[in-house]
């Protein structure tokens, strides 16, 4: 194995990382499925090919920097998100998961039916902007990103919406609120990986955005553990690298992927992380909630013995 | 001696379909009162505590807070006025700590922005700062905070009513409903519980109403009872007042004939 090809599967992780944080704090932090975040990657990647692919290809894109079309397809993929939450989010669980779903089909099967982005074809001729440092720079700046958020009260909000919903709204959360600031930031991330997946393959079509690709996102977030950044990073990392190092099965290759994703969920319920995070003040943390367990548990003991002894 | 009346509900109805769980109830509960709820069960006393929160809609009638009327309003947007409420089946956020649950509760006190927070400016520092201080030193005050860092659903039952009415005081309300506080409690506990319902109304400077079965609970703490029987209000007044009249006993013990069936 050469560093190239090394390299190419930890961009291909690197860039699911990205989508699969976003979805991590859709998921994971405030408790909603989706199964359409395909079709957010679907609206970046086209949005970002379109803005940076040279005017003289077919389909002609709009020959800007990258920059932009990192910007243009996050921006597009939040905006088409807010439309999604203004009608789905008062759904109640399972509902809004259906709706995702639905939408994930319906956008692609749009781009599948507008030929000026190369309709079924696909799109070839995106450029090849998308180098190891830059998926490295978005990662680190999405993990961040995530970890601040979930640190503050906005973060906090959200998962309180995700606990227990009445009790959030009465203790003055604006659930619809922070339901929709969440969505919207996982489609971002959503769109802003679809644009680094275009620019590393170079080539995009539709069939690329399908339900699979999203289940592979929830598949991925799951995995990790939920309301666990270190978990959808090392998920991400794990589970895109597992097929390829499986490659030596030839055609069982992917029996093997679902039959090594049931084990470790197996053993794991709560995915590799389980809510904990691999830092130095999330192991604080942890190791604090395990001893005040122990201490609370020795003295409810104490007092049933002492009440007896009475 | 005036005291100001902080929530006026007046003729509140609500229908479900065809049945009519709350009747064209009145009743004021003033500043800095304790005002009990009672009634058999399916009284409709919860279903007040719905309306007033916001959780329903009425069918008709008014509630009023500090004289504006809170209606219409979205539940978050209520709390955020000053009312907060517990709940008959405990709803604490069960996976988060004991610290978590009170510093999620204690957001209406910060108000630093989105971007502040995600660049870490000052501004949220120092705000995350005062969150976590008046965290702790709510579970302080209420004897939680050797309990800190436990997983709230690790906490004995009693210790989670009483963390949620922690989580309900830091969002500093000025009324504060508590549905059922008692229920499940021994003697020992229930007594301790109404001490800490007077102390609180005290230290907090709020106004209480609750609901709840435990008589001695009622009667003991609060100076003012509302009855309700199948929706409708059928008595208020003290609890002596109350406990006298012929009505509520006919409603809690069944008139002669059918204390005789049973």
């Amino acid at each position: 194995m050469d560093w190239t090809y090394i390299q190419g599967i930890l961009m291909l992780a690197g860039i699911n990382m990205i989508a699969v944080l976003g979805l991590s704090l859709l998921t994971g932090f405030t408790g909603l499925f989706s199964f359409g975040h395909a079709g957010f990657m679907a609206i970046g990647a086209y949005v970002g090919a379109w803005i940076s692919a040279s005017p003289t290809s077919t389909p002609a894109g709009l020959g800007l920097p990258f920059v932009l079309a990192i910007v243009g397809g996050g921006v597009a993929a939040g905006a088409v998100s807010y439309f999604i939450g203004r009608i789905s989010l008062n759904l109640k669980g399972d509902y809004f998961c259906i709706a995702t779903l639905g939408f994930g089909e319906a956008i692609r099967l749009i781009f599948n039916n507008v030929n000026r982005f190369g309709g079924a074809r696909g799109w070839p001729g995106v450029p090849g902007k998308s180098t190891f440092l830059a998926i490295l720079v978005a990662d680190v700046v999405a993990v961040l990103f995530l970890a601040n958020l979930v640190k503050s009260r906005h973060g906090r909000n959200m998962i309180a919406v995700r606990e227990e919903e009445l009790a959030a709204q009465i203790a003055g959360i604006d659930v619809f609120r922070y339901k929709m600031l969440s969505l919207i930031i996982s489609a971002v991330y959503a769109g802003v990986a679809g644009v680094f997946f275009a620019h590393y393959m170079t080539f995009i079509q539709p069939k690329m955005f399908s339900l699979t690709k999203s289940t592979e996102l929830t598949i991925i977030v799951i995995f990790g553990g939920l309301g666990s950044i270190s978990g959808s990073v090392l998920g991400a990392l794990v589970l895109t690298a597992l097929p390829e190092i499986l490659r030596t099965f030839e055609m069982w290759r992917l029996v093997f992927y679902g039959a090594a994703v049931i084990l470790i969920m197996v053993s794991r319920p709560k995915g590799l992380m389980g809510g904990m995070e691999l830092t130095p003040s999330g192991i604080r943390k942890m190791v604090a909630e395990r001893n005040a367990l122990r201490e609370a548990k020795a003295r409810l003991l104490a007092e049933a013995q002492g009440g007896e002894e009475e | 001696m005036t005291v100001a009346t902080l929530l006026r509900v007046h003729e509140l109805t609500k229908k479900f379909g065809g049945l009519t769980a709350v009747d064209a109830v009145s009743f004021d509960v003033p500043e800095g009162g304790i005002v009990g709820l009672i009634g058999p069960n399916g009284a409709g006393k919860t279903t007040i505590f719905n309306l007033i929160t916001g959780v329903y809609k009425p069918t008709s009638g008014s509630i009023e807070f500090r004289g504006k009327s809170i209606v219409d309003l979205e539940p978050f947007r209520i709390a955020d006025m000053g009312i907060t409420r517990t709940f008959q089946n405990i709803r604490l956020f069960k996976n988060l700590s004991v610290f978590d649950n009170v510093l999620t509760a204690c957001h209406l006190n910060a108000n630093y922005s989105f971007a502040e927070a995600i660049l870490r400016l000052p501004r949220f520092r120092a705000q995350e700062k005062l969150l976590m201080t008046k965290a702790e030193n709510l579970l302080d005050i209420m004897g939680l905070l050797g309990y800190k860092d436990l997983i709230a659903s690790n906490l004995p039952y009693g210790l989670q009513r009483r963390l949620e009415i922690v989580r309900a005081l830091a969002l500093n309300p000025s009324l504060l409903l508590l549905d059922e506080p008692a229920a499940g409690m021994n003697p020992d506990e229930t007594e301790q519980l109404m001490r800490l319902i007077a102390r609180i109304r005290n230290d907090f400077k709020l106004s209480v109403l609750v609901i709840e079965h435990h008589m001695d609970l009622i009667m003991g703490v609060c100076e003012h009872i509302v009855v309700l029987n199948f929706g409708e209000k059928i008595a208020q007044g003290s609890a002596d007042e109350v406990s006298k009249n012929p009505q509520v006993i006919e409603a809690y013990l069944g008139t002669s004939e059918e204390a005789a069936d049973a």
